[in-house]
């Protein structure tokens, strides 16, 4: 027998399991309308590939995963989409979502499956894709894409395969019911992702409050490498980082993955998903629901097609709304409330509660915490929970990150035995929520920061460029007046307006007779050349044409410059002689 | 050598102090150039926690002239887009009592984002000028439009518009912004003792 280990803390509530296992998984049928939001699972919402007035096929893909973070949705059943719009979802906030509605023609009909005949001769690539394309997310609750998980970090090597069959929240009882009846299945699909990571060993861990399924799994596991391992009965045991210690002693660092160590955890359900899709080319199109509370006449464990409105599966189980006040799903303890029942059945529902108001009255009103460190001992995570709640009511966010603020699990273990019935989860929830906004808007204002610093630096260009044009204007003025200045130099202006009555002079002087050009001494016309070149050279630096431009100019000018020095000297020699 | 400095008790704690003295004079005067800091780090701290609307509803151009502004003395009031988060934090950041907004700059308003009518549009480029983060995209006789992911909801573009057809439409809440809220205060302020409370709300 394998060594069992513990956790910190946890708690016993009530269970409360019994009242749902009284008869096996009922199928619910094909209600008449599904309602499929298009963000089931962790990550990027899923692309509609289909358009109102389609007909789609059963396990015909609708939406297209969209992103690498992502999974693809598929038609629960065949039927004409009626509209792609926002519908109630089931999310504690209450806000609509897109959604793709489809109405059952009631026919059922599958579009065209394809299964892998062997899964051993696929490689693991291969195979994640088909998990991929086949919508799987996690089934436990959290909904995170199975494929980015089974694919882990690259590099890393998986030594121990968990399959989590805990399920410790109380009232829900889907997976014990999915293990009870369909341990088979469950061992399939732990043979493929067996195939796909090559542990060195995999362990099936159940509490022990669940014998039938325990007897069901060892004996379809017989001659596997599944290891089934019992462990007393603990909230919450069924979360990742606590199941990991239980099994194998070992604790998942602060921010880190189980897959650091070597780890990776998948639920039964999602097991039994995986054998659909790999083994049967069947996507993720129903799930396990367990439907229980007080208010309910007959509560059972449904197979229930994604998208039922939670409406229809309450009806089923024979609802008395005037006896339930509120309507949860998931459980008790980590579990939300439903604003509408209306709200569809998505991959992570595995527990549609209506309890009466005895059996989950509203806590009473919260009182001052009285340091009693009751939370502190029950905290899975080993936080000091009295801790962050005076730190969350002062919003001392860099403090509450100080102790571990998120490693938090929310499994509301210190709210539960705390005697001052304070709703210390909300608190932590809120503050979680508070700093990734903070850190989302900091994110958002640093680049605000960055595009107005851009925008600064370019209007100082600018401005830098006109004073520079500005100052070249300036210099190329000043220079032509100092070369006017120049003792015998002519003015430019004076030389053109010369010239142009020269020409006009030339003209009037007569039909026939060919123009005699003005012979200009030679170093007029090299002075007026070189006025010029020196224009044009200024013009250009002015303008901020090609350096290679300017540079070319200022060549001109230097020779033009040698050649008038040259004409003068010869002048003044010719003069002399 | 003992001898003298018992003769002259004091000039030999004159020469000793003169003695450390200089040396470390020498090297702190050496400390202070060669680890010198670069620009003004309290300015750069300040202008980490200002919103960067750039709004400028504080009176300077811009939050980095502000946050240079607020390290030369100037109030912490003074930014209402930021609003008493951003007032508590730079109180805690420079140790002073965090004061509440002034209202001569503004009340702080919920996060909006400027949306251009873009058919009454007519292209004059005057809201593109304005734009302190370049967040409009448009050419002259073209028409405008605001990438929305880069807006700072700073108002500066609707005052410039010659036609009127900007308009800054407040952020709802949807499904990606909705969080969690701490629990109401009402709950905490009920009498000590449960049975106190009213008899509907023991009901309930």
């Amino acid at each position: 027998m394998r060594r069992v280990y513990g956790f910190h803390g946890g708690i016993h509530p009530a269970e409360n399991k019994h009242q749902s296992l009284g008869s096996r998984i009922r199928v619910a049928g094909i209600p008449r309308q599904l309602i499929l939001p298009l963000s089931q699972h962790i990550g990027a919402p899923a692309r509609p590939v289909v358009a109102v007035g389609d007909r789609v096929l059963k396990g015909q893909m609708i939406a297209e995963p969209g992103g690498r973070v992502s999974v693809p949705l598929h038609a629960p059943t065949s039927g004409h989409v009626s509209a792609i719009e926002e519908r109630p979802i089931p999310h504690p906030s209450g806000f609509p979502a897109p959604c793709i509605v489809i109405d059952s023609d009631g026919q059922d009909e599958w579009a065209p499956l394809r299964g892998v005949a062997n899964y051993r001769d696929c490689e693991a690539t291969e195979l994640l894709e088909l998990i991929r394309n086949a919508g799987i997310a996690g089934m436990g609750g959290a909904g995170f894409p199975t494929a980015i998980k089974l694919a882990g970090k690259p590099g890393q090597s998986i030594k121990t395969l968990i399959i989590n069959g805990t399920e410790c929240e109380p009232y829900i009882t889907a997976d014990d019911i999915l293990m009870r009846e369909r341990a088979d299945d469950i061992v399939a699909g732990i043979a493929i992702l067996q195939h796909i990571l090559q542990p060195q060993e995999i362990l099936l861990g159940v509490e022990d409050n669940k014998p039938e399924a325990i007897a069901a799994l060892q004996a379809a596991a017989a001659g596997s490498a599944i290891e089934v391992v019992r462990f007393p009965t603990k909230y919450p045991s069924g979360g990742e980082k606590q199941l990991i210690e239980i099994l194998t002693g070992q604790q998942v660092p602060s921010g880190g993955l189980p897959g650091d160590l070597g780890i990776v955890c998948q639920n039964v359900g999602t097991a039994v998903a995986v054998r659909d899709a790999i083994c049967h080319g069947r996507p993720l199109i129903s799930r396990i629901t367990t439907v229980t509370g007080d208010a309910v006449d007959s509560p059972q464990n449904f197979e229930v097609l994604l998208g039922t409105p939670m409406q229809y599966l309450l009806d089923l189980a024979g609802l008395h709304p005037e006896r339930c006040e509120r309507l949860v799903m998931g459980g008790p303890m980590m579990g939300f409330t439903v604003t509408t029942p209306q709200a569809p059945v998505v991959k992570t529902t595995n527990c549609i509660l209506a309890p009466t108001t005895e059996e989950l009255p509203p806590p009473p009103p919260a009182q001052p915490c009285i340091r009693c460190g009751l939370c502190a001992e029950a905290c899975p995570a080993s936080l000091l929970p009295q801790q962050l709640f005076w730190f969350a009511q002062g919003k001392e966010f860099e403090k509450l990150e100080q102790h571990n603020l998120f490693d938090c699990i929310e499994c509301g273990a210190c709210s539960w035995v705390c005697p001052s019935h304070i709703p210390l989860v909300q608190y932590y929830r809120a503050s979680k929520a508070e700093i990734l906004q903070q850190r989302r808007e900091h994110a958002k204002s640093e680049q605000a920061r960055l595009r107005f610093e851009a925008r600064q630096a370019r209007l100082a260009q600018e401005e830098e460029e006109r004073e520079a044009k500005r100052a070249a204007r300036k210099a190329a003025a000043e220079k032509r007046a100092a070369l006017a200045e120049q003792g015998g130099e002519e003015d430019p202006i004076q030389a053109a307006i010369e010239r142009a009555r020269a020409k006009k002079a030339a003209q009037q002087a007569g039909d026939g007779t060919a123009v005699t050009p003005v012979k200009a001494s030679p170093e007029a016309a090299l002075r007026q050349k070189l006025a010029k070149s020196e224009q044009r050279l200024a013009q250009s630096i002015a303008s901020g044409e090609d350096a290679k431009i300017v540079s070319a100019l200022e060549a001109t000018v230097q020779r033009l410059k040698d050649k008038l020095a040259e004409a003068e000297a010869a002048a003044t020699e010719t003069g002399a002689d | 050598m003992p001898g003298w400095i018992a003769d002259y008790p004091l000039l030999a704690a004159l020469l000793a102090l003169v003695g450390l003295g200089a040396p470390f004079g020498a090297l702190l005067g050496f400390a202070a150039v060669r680890f010198r800091t670069e620009g003004n780090p309290i300015a750069d701290q300040i202008n980490a926690i200002l919103p960067q609307t750039q709004c400028g509803q504080c009176g300077f151009p811009g939050c980095r002239p502000y946050a240079e502004a607020i390290a030369g003395g100037e109030a912490i009031n003074k930014c209402p887009p930021g609003g008493e988060a951003t007032i508590q934090a730079l109180a805690d950041l420079l140790d002073v009592e965090a004061p509440p907004l002034d209202e001569e700059h503004g009340e702080e308003k919920a996060k909006a984002v400027a949306f251009i009518r873009e058919d009454e549009c007519i292209g004059c480029t005057k809201c593109i000028q304005a734009c302190p983060v370049d967040a409009i995209l448009g050419a002259a006789k073209q028409m405008h439009t605001v990438i929305a992911s880069e807006c700072t909801g700073c108002d500066l573009c609707v005052e410039p518009c010659p036609v009127d057809c900007i308009d800054m439409i407040p952020q709802e809440e949807n499904l990606q912004t909705w969080h969690w809220q701490l629990p109401a205060q009402r709950s905490r302020n009920l009498d000590i003792i449960a049975t106190d409370a009213p008899s509907a709300e023991r009901a309930a």
